[in-house]
C-alpha cells in the first residue's frame, strides 16, 4: 500500500491513537519515514495533545472545592431538612 | 456501595463520592464556555442535580460518564442561554459543513521542538482560546477525549452518538488545533535540544 500525504494526515488522528490496522499502520510509517511535511504535521498535532493533556492548561480557580462542597451542603440541607 | 449507602440517607458521603470528580466537571464546562464564573456555577449546579437524581444513577455506566453527561447538559444549557441568535446560526452554518477542508497546516522548515518550548504560559493561553474556538461538536468531542481523556465509546455514551463520529469530530478537531496553533509551535523553537528526559504525567499518552 503507498500513500499520498493527503490520505497520511486523514489518519493522523487514528495513528497517535495506535488505532491503525496493521497493513495501513505499516504504510503510514512508511510514508513518514521519507516525508519531512507529514512527520512535521505529526509532530506538531502531537505537541497540541501534550499541551491538552498538561494540567496547567486547565486549571481550578483557588477556593473551587471549598465553594463546591459548601453550596451542596447547603442545597442538601434545603432537602432533607 | 457508596451510592447505596447516599441512597438509604447517609447523605454526607456524597461529598466523598465527587471529590475524585470536580476537576472533571468544572473543566469540562470551563472548556466549553471560557467563562470561569459560569464553569463554577455549572460545576455546581451540575453536582447539585447528581445528588438530586442519584437515585436515577444504573451502575451499568460509569458513575464518572455519568457525570459528565450532567455536566455537558449543563455547559450547554448556558451556551444556548448566552448566546445571540446570530451567533447560532453562524454555528449552524459550520454543523452543516459536513465535507469540509480538514487538512492540517504544512510546515516547511519544521524541527522538533524543543519540549521546554511548551512550558511557556502564552502556548496554553493559545491553546485554550482555539479550543474555545472549535465548533461547537468538535470542541466536545475533543474536549470529552483529550482533556478529559474518556475513552471512545465513554464520549460516544456521554454525547449521544456512535463511536465512528467520535473519531471523524476527534481527528478533525485535533486537525482545526494543529493549524491554529503551528505559527506558535513554530516561533517557539529556536532550536533542538536533544536528550531531554521527558517528565511523567503530562506525557503520559503521548510519548509512552
Amino acid at each position: 500500500m503507498k500513500l499520498d500525504c493527503k490520505h497520511v494526515w486523514e489518519h493522523i488522528s487514528g495513528y497517535l491513537d495506535r488505532q491503525l490496522d496493521a497493513a495501513l499502520l505499516e504504510a503510514v510509517e512508511k510514508h513518514l519515514e521519507n516525508c519531512e511535511v507529514c512527520s512535521a504535521v505529526l509532530d506538531s498535532t502531537r505537541n497540541v495533545l501534550v499541551l491538552t493533556a498538561d494540567d496547567r492548561t486547565y486549571e481550578l480557580p483557588v477556593g473551587y472545592s471549598e465553594r463546591l462542597h459548601d453550596r451542596l451542603r447547603a442545597a442538601m440541607r434545603g432537602e432533607t431538612g | 456501595m457508596l451510592i447505596g449507602r447516599i441512597l438509604a440517607g447517609e447523605t454526607e458521603l456524597f461529598h466523598e463520592l465527587i471529590r475524585p470528580y470536580e476537576r472533571l466537571v468544572y473543566v469540562t464546562i470551563f472548556a466549553i464556555l471560557k467563562n470561569e464564573t459560569e464553569a463554577e456555577d455549572g460545576a455546581q449546579e451540575t453536582m447539585i442535580s447528581a445528588f438530586r437524581h442519584l437515585k436515577s444513577f444504573r451502575g451499568d455506566a460509569k458513575f464518572s460518564t455519568w457525570l459528565v453527561t450532567i455536566a455537558m447538559n449543563e455547559a450547554r444549557k448556558r451556551l444556548r442561554k448566552g448566546k445571540t441568535a446570530a451567533e447560532d446560526s453562524l454555528d449552524a452554518t459550520v454543523e452543516d459543513h459536513e465535507g469540509g477542508d480538514y487538512t492540517p497546516a504544512v510546515l516547511t522548515d519544521w524541527r522538533e521542538i524543543p519540549l521546554e518550548a511548551l512550558e511557556k504560559k502564552e502556548l496554553r493561553e493559545k491553546l485554550r482560546a482555539a479550543v474555545a474556538n472549535l465548533p461547537e461538536k468538535y470542541r466536545e468531542v475533543f474536549v470529552l477525549r483529550d482533556i478529559e481523556e474518556l475513552n471512545q465509546e465513554e464520549t460516544a455514551a456521554a454525547l449521544g452518538i456512535n463511536v465512528t463520529l467520535v473519531k471523524v469530530r476527534l481527528h478533525r478537531a485535533r486537525i482545526m488545533l494543529q493549524k491554529a496553533l503551528v505559527p506558535y509551535l513554530k516561533s517557539e523553537a529556536p532550536y533542538v535540544a536533544e536528550g531531554k528526559p521527558a517528565r511523567g504525567g503530562f506525557f503520559r499518552r503521548w510519548f509512552a
